[in-house]
């Protein structure tokens, strides 16, 4: 369907961007979700504010300790930037799952995180690098956890009149190991289920601070806290990870959809989970 | 019959026969403005005045409508008018879509836009007119209907129950058609068998998804009385009398033109309601509507197909000979029969079809037609075949392991012998030549089977589960009017070709067969190029406008290259007859020592050239003063061909398809696929291979993806691009094609249909992969779409 | 609004609705018919052009947001003579049926050309998995594809130390 009626301004500044943000305006960044339901004619859209040319909202850098990456950062940006493949290396990772590349090269990290489709990537490795979102406002900022912000089913602790200026990442240390794995029905599709999987492996071969965050399966991340738990100061080990994959039936309550039962889901999460831990397990122990 | 000269028959180089263009990969000469951005898709046609039509839908499977109130849409900027089924009734007649043929069929008048009930969700209600396509969706936004939902009969095994939902009341029931074919004694020989194997496979529902949708325009011009139709359509002449029939209109009076289609595969060679109503509306308002479905009305209004499940056993001795088949087939077509073709076809072509490869003496086949409250189904490419070939071919498999023999050997003892035809098959098809073993010789040649069960015995120690699948099928193509016409439908299965030449020595051929993607006038080309002896740059094509080119059948059924092939032939070789008459008399030399080669008359014995066509072309149009007075000069010739023999030129082929499955995930890697088809005389193999690569694709898509997903009240799920999944490239395989040629002698061309090969055997050969992948595990799928979640199932992971 | 852009080398101004999206602006407001709409919802990739020289979906943006820009199509892709390469692999092995799919697929595959010189034929495959082909079956675009990068390989060493050659040389 076409488009309904609506309206467009463009913020150049984050002046511009308050003054403008209005009853009924939204946010339009990459527009690569929000245009696309546009043509479902589900809702009135009201007036779309173009954030694209704020400059505050750019870039990539190291600052304070932590990696931060501006919200306007297209998908294509974030999979070849050097930083991020040095510092999140999950990132670098999870881009080219992204749908595909003409998607990535509009798509941002700040649209993808105010979105909150529980089946994308980008949520689920903020919620598994434990980052922090920089939410802005008209006269100032707040910092939220990824694990905070998003709170349900397509709703995130934006409140009205905020938006995502940036997200920070944690830099990653030498024993953080990172894998993103998912199974979807076609390339670039969105996941059944997957998994972004963040842990500390030590030098004695124990997991520490493991955050093992599913997408897919949920109304957002589900950050696995008991599999956490029950891999947390273990060696990685076949007998860790079974007991991970026991742990995990409790953090999951995946509802069904046109690719399957919740069992299904529940099931696949199960396997990514061995799949992701045997693929960090060093190789010593996959000998073994 | 058959003896056109070609390199191979006379045992010469293409080098010796410069324009023998008969079975050379020549490219196709409209596939430049094709990569350049530069054909015209109906949407590409803006004319003057022209208002755009946009559709309310009905959101429910089943309803009664109370009122529909249209002021508020009449307020919206940009909207004209506003159409509903009453106003529509004034000015087109209803149509019911049966062919007399078909015993006993029966189904509902349909309107082009629904009169007091819905009865499917997206069956088009009301219409909007407006000047952008935008504004008339903000005039269909505006409209409110009263609806009054209703029960919906969305169960195809319940359909027939008593006290269920009875689509419409005056039928009686649901029942739209049915039909049993029996040959021998199935219940004594399956008694007696040494083993029955038996099995009920599921096809799912599925649409096909042309990247073009829908799309027509349609202008009536009070002034000359013509109403002009655009439309992307397989059938122009159909579609000319269907809008004449309904719209009170001679056939005289419209003109349909078809210019470049973005995809059919059956899905374009329908009567659409929405369609009819934009012909109606035009014709009422006397100027350009213009409808382009989106895509979302694609899902809910093109035609589905294949929504099948089939009860099938099949009886074996010991020593592999296949007994008989037993066949139960239920299928659920909508709420209506589609016109003109009806709904009730691809029921019938699995009664046809199941068991064609092999000769086996006791048949039962009883396919049972029923109505839904869910879109209308109808031929979709390969009708009925990769559900027969499916079932049939699992049949196969099955038998094989239970009788602990190879598969192929199974086959190979059964297939029709190469030199046993004519041969008629139980359910009465009639085969006029097959190569069932040569094509498996063939096959075998390609597909290096030591080889990949070496490697699936190595994966399978380490856990990885690789199959191999086989599935031989036959294919109905150039069909006669046995199809249609019989039953009452003024569907062509004759086409036409006109060829003439022109001053400067070139060739126009007008041909009554469509161009949809497939390469038809790429061959049509060739052909006249080979017929008459020129360059094949010196040929033109016109195809798609009812006023200019010979009245025929269009484009469907794999009939392009076999009946408007021949057309185009037989034509260009009088037209060669023609213009070397002329030159005889120029040249004072009998015409039958004269030859035309490259577009120069030439001496036949020495090959000498005698006089270039653009000097005859000279002559005969401005110097005609100089010809003999009585010469005949006409250089244009029209043939018409149609088939005499055989209702229908079958065609065979069998496909081979090695995948892996994750049995930790249900998911299937396409590793390679192989096919070897018979379609007769290839004419260009560049097209047929990637025709046929397409066909496979088209078939593994709705063998591993494709569904249109209901809910049990009949809500569409699957509405969106993202929700009915087609096939990518990421996911597909490399596919080999090789080919067998058994011409058929019908034609002097020997064409028969290539199109549907790919599509009638890809599912089976996967199903069969899969399962050969599972067998020592235990599981086995016989639903498609082959989910993660059916196979995980089967392996009782979930 | 008024938007000032460049399309295919062009400068063109012309109001446009917001509700409209790049394609329909290509297509109903410049006449540039060779973009087509398959889904306008962001998936089929037919509407595949390039914005400030990166490939997009068409349907996925708006045409007001483009002031300034700079929007290359299929035509103006085609006269620059970039893939005309690429093109005359398409025609000569077939890799376009119906061609409804083939600008996008064509722009998609420009995009290969143009970063990803050293795409195998799974690399081909991934990239071009957002291009609904219908007709084909992916493979003589794939193999058109793989020929043209393997045939600018050649040249590009075989060219090496000869300084610099146009584009058309290449032809």
């Amino acid at each position: 369907m076409k488009w309904p009626a609506l309206g467009y301004l463009r913020a150049s500044s984050l002046d511009e961007l308050w003054r403008a943000l209005g009853d009924g305006a939204q946010i339009l960044a990459g527009g690569q979700t929000l245009l696309a339901t546009l043509a479902f004619r589900l809702s009135e859209p009201g007036t779309l504010v173009d954030i694209t040319r704020i400059p505050e909202l750019r870039g990539i850098s190291v600052t304070g300790g932590v990696l931060r990456v501006g919200a306007l950062t297209r998908h294509a940006e974030l999979g070849r930037d050097a930083l991020v493949a040095r510092h999140a290396p999950l990132l670098t990772q999870a881009v080219p799952h992204i749908a595909h590349p003409a998607i990535r090269n509009r798509g941002t990290i700040g649209g993808s995180l105010a979105y909150a489709d529980p089946a994308a990537e980008l949520p689920a490795c903020a919620v598994a690098l434990d980052a922090t979102l920089v939410l802005a406002r008209e006269g100032g900022e707040r910092r939220v956890k990824a694990t905070d912000f998003f709170t349900g089913l397509l709703t995130t602790a934006l409140e009205p009149g905020e938006i995502i200026a940036a997200v920070e990442f944690p830099l990653a240390g030498p024993s953080q190991r990172a894998v993103i794995l998912e199974v979807a029905r076609r390339s670039g599709d969105y996941a059944m289920a997957g998994l972004a999987a963040v842990l500390d492996l030590g030098a004695d071969g124990r997991v520490t601070a493991p955050r093992l965050t599913f997408f897919g399966v949920g109304d957002g991340p589900v950050l696995a806290t008991r599999a956490n738990a029950a891999l947390e100061g273990r060696a990685l080990d076949a007998a860790a990870i079974a007991a991970a994959q026991a742990a995990l039936d409790a953090d999951l309550d995946p509802p069904a959809d046109l690719h399957g039962p919740p069992a299904m889901k529940r099931h696949l999460c199960r396997v990514l989970l061995g799949r992701a831990l045997q693929s960090l397990t060093p190789a010593t122990e996959q000998a073994a | 019959m058959n003896e056109i000269p070609t390199p191979a028959s006379i045992g010469l180089s293409r080098e010796d026969l410069p324009n023998s263009y008969i079975g050379r990969s020549v490219p196709r000469p409209s596939l430049p403005k094709l990569v350049q951005g530069r054909a015209t898709y109906t949407d590409d046609v803006v004319l003057p005045r022209m208002l755009h039509a946009a559709f309310l839908r009905s959101p429910h499977a089943h309803a009664r409508i109370l009122a529909i109130r249209i002021e508020a849409a009449l307020a919206v900027p940009g909207v004209v008018r506003v159409f509903t089924g009453a106003d529509l009734a004034k000015v087109c007649d209803p149509w019911v879509a049966v062919l007399d043929h078909l015993k006993g069929m029966k189904s509902a008048p349909q309107h082009p836009l629904p009169l007091d009930r819905a009865t499917w969700q997206g069956e088009a209600v009301v219409a909007v007119l407006a000047d952008t396509r935008a504004a008339a969706e903000d005039g269909v936004a505006a409209i409110e209907v009263d609806w009054d939902p209703l029960p919906a009969q969305t169960d195809m095994e319940t359909a027939l129950d008593a006290g269920t939902v009875v689509i419409h009341p005056e039928l009686g029931d649901n029942l739209v058609f049915t039909r049993t074919a029996t040959k021998g004694d199935v219940d004594a020989a399956f008694a007696a068998a040494h083993k029955v194997v038996e099995a009920t496979f599921v096809t799912g529902r599925h649409t096909g998804v042309t990247l073009e949708p829908r799309s027509i325009i349609a202008d009536y011009n009070r002034a000359d009385g013509m109403l002009t139709v655009h439309q992307a359509t397989q059938a122009p002449h159909m579609m000319q009398n269907v809008f004449a029939k309904h719209l009170r209109l001679e056939e005289s009076q419209v003109r349909v033109i078809c210019k470049d289609v973005g995809g059919s595969f059956g899905i374009k060679v329908h009567v659409y309601p929405d369609e009819v109503a934009v012909a109606a509306m035009a014709r009422v308002l006397g100027r350009p509507v213009k409808f382009i479905a989106d895509r979302f009305e694609s899902f809910a209004s093109d035609i589905h197909a294949r929504d099948h499940r089939i009860k099938a056993r099949m009886a074996v001795n010991a020593d592999g000979t296949i007994i008989g088949f037993d066949v139960d087939d239920l299928t659920g077509i909508g709420p209506y029969s589609v016109y003109p073709r009806t709904s009730a076809m691809e029921g019938n072509q699995v009664v046809n079809l199941v068991g064609g490869p092999y000769d086996f003496a006791h048949y039962r086949c009883t396919t049972r037609v029923v109505l839904q409250n869910k879109a209308p189904t109808c031929q979709y490419r390969a009708v009925g075949h990769p559900i027969a070939t499916a079932v049939t071919e699992g049949l196969v498999e099955m038998a094989a392991r239970e009788l602990g023999m190879d598969a192929l050997d199974l086959r190979r003892r059964n297939m029709i012998r190469d030199d046993a035809y004519p041969f008629t098959s139980p359910p009465g098809m009639r085969f006029e030549g097959l190569s069932h073993h040569a094509s498996l010789d063939k096959l075998l040649e390609m597909v290096p089977v030591a080889r990949i069960r070496a490697d699936q015995a190595e994966q399978r120690a380490i856990g990885v589960h690789r199959g191999l699948g086989f599935a031989a099928f036959i294919e109905l193509t150039n069909p006669s009017p046995f199809m249609y016409g019989i039953g009452g439908a003024r569907i062509s299965a004759q086409d036409g070709c006109t060829v003439r030449m022109d001053p400067d020595g070139s060739v126009v051929a007008s041909s009554g067969v469509t161009e949809q993607g497939q390469g038809t006038e790429a061959i049509l080309a060739q052909i006249v190029a080979h017929g008459v002896g020129v360059p094949v740059e010196r040929v033109k094509i016109i195809t798609g406008d009812t006023l200019n080119t010979p009245y025929g059948g269009g484009t469907w059924a794999c009939r392009g290259a076999g009946i408007g092939g021949e057309a185009a032939l037989q034509s260009a070789l009088a037209l060669k007859a023609q213009i070397l008459e002329v030159a005889g008399a120029m040249l004072q030399a009998a015409p039958e020592s004269l030859d035309i080669v490259m577009g120069h008359i030439t001496d036949r014995a020495s090959g000498a050239q005698r006089m270039s066509l653009h000097e005859l072309g000279r002559i005969v149009y401005f110097r005609g003063d100089t010809l003999p007075r009585d010469l005949p000069r006409e250089l244009v010739q029209t043939r018409h061909f149609i088939t005499k023999e055989y209702p229908f030129a079958f065609t065979n082929g069998i496909q081979a398809c090695w995948a892996e499955v994750d049995t930790d995930t249900g998911m299937v890697k396409l590793l390679e696929h192989w096919v070897v088809e018979d379609c007769g005389r290839v004419v260009n193999p560049l097209l047929v291979d990637e025709q046929v690569r397409g066909g496979v694709v088209q078939g593994l898509g709705g063998a591993l993806y494709e569904h249109c997903v209901y809910d049990e009240r009949g809500n569409l799920l699957t509405t969106t691009m993202a929700d009915y999944l087609v096939p990518m490239s990421a996911e597909m395989p490399d596919i080999h094609v090789g080919h067998v040629e058994t011409p058929t002698k019908e034609s002097l061309l020997g064409a028969k249909g290539a199109g549907e090969a790919g599509t009638a055997g890809a599912p089976g050969a996967l199903m069969n992969a899969i399962n050969d992948a599972l067998a020592p595990l235990g599981a086995r799928v016989l639903e498609q779409p082959f989910t993660p979640a059916r196979i995980l199932a089967a392996l009782g992971r979930i | 609004m008024m938007i000032t852009l460049t399309v295919n080398g062009e400068r063109v101004t012309r109001h446009v609705e917001p509700r409209r999206h790049l394609i329909d602006f290509l297509r109903l407001d410049l006449g540039l018919t060779g973009s087509h709409a398959g889904c306008e919802h962001g998936v089929c990739g037919a509407c595949t052009v390039r914005v400030d020289g990166e490939i997009v979906r068409g349907c996925l943006v708006l045409a007001a947001s483009l002031d300034g820009a700079e929007v290359t199509t299929i035509e103006g892709l085609t006269d620059s003579g970039e893939v005309a390469d690429l093109q005359d692999q398409f025609v000569a092995r077939n890799a376009a049926q119906c061609g409804f799919c083939t600008p996008g697929m064509v722009m998609a595959a420009a995009d290969i050309l143009a970063h990803h010189a050293d795409a195998d034929r799974a690399a081909i495959r991934e990239h071009l998995a957002g291009n609904y082909c219908r007709c084909t079956g992916y493979q003589a675009i794939v193999e058109a594809v793989a020929a043209t990068l393997s045939e600018r390989a050649i040249h590009t060493s075989a060219d090496a130390g000869r300084g610099d050659r146009t584009r058309e040389a290449r032809r």
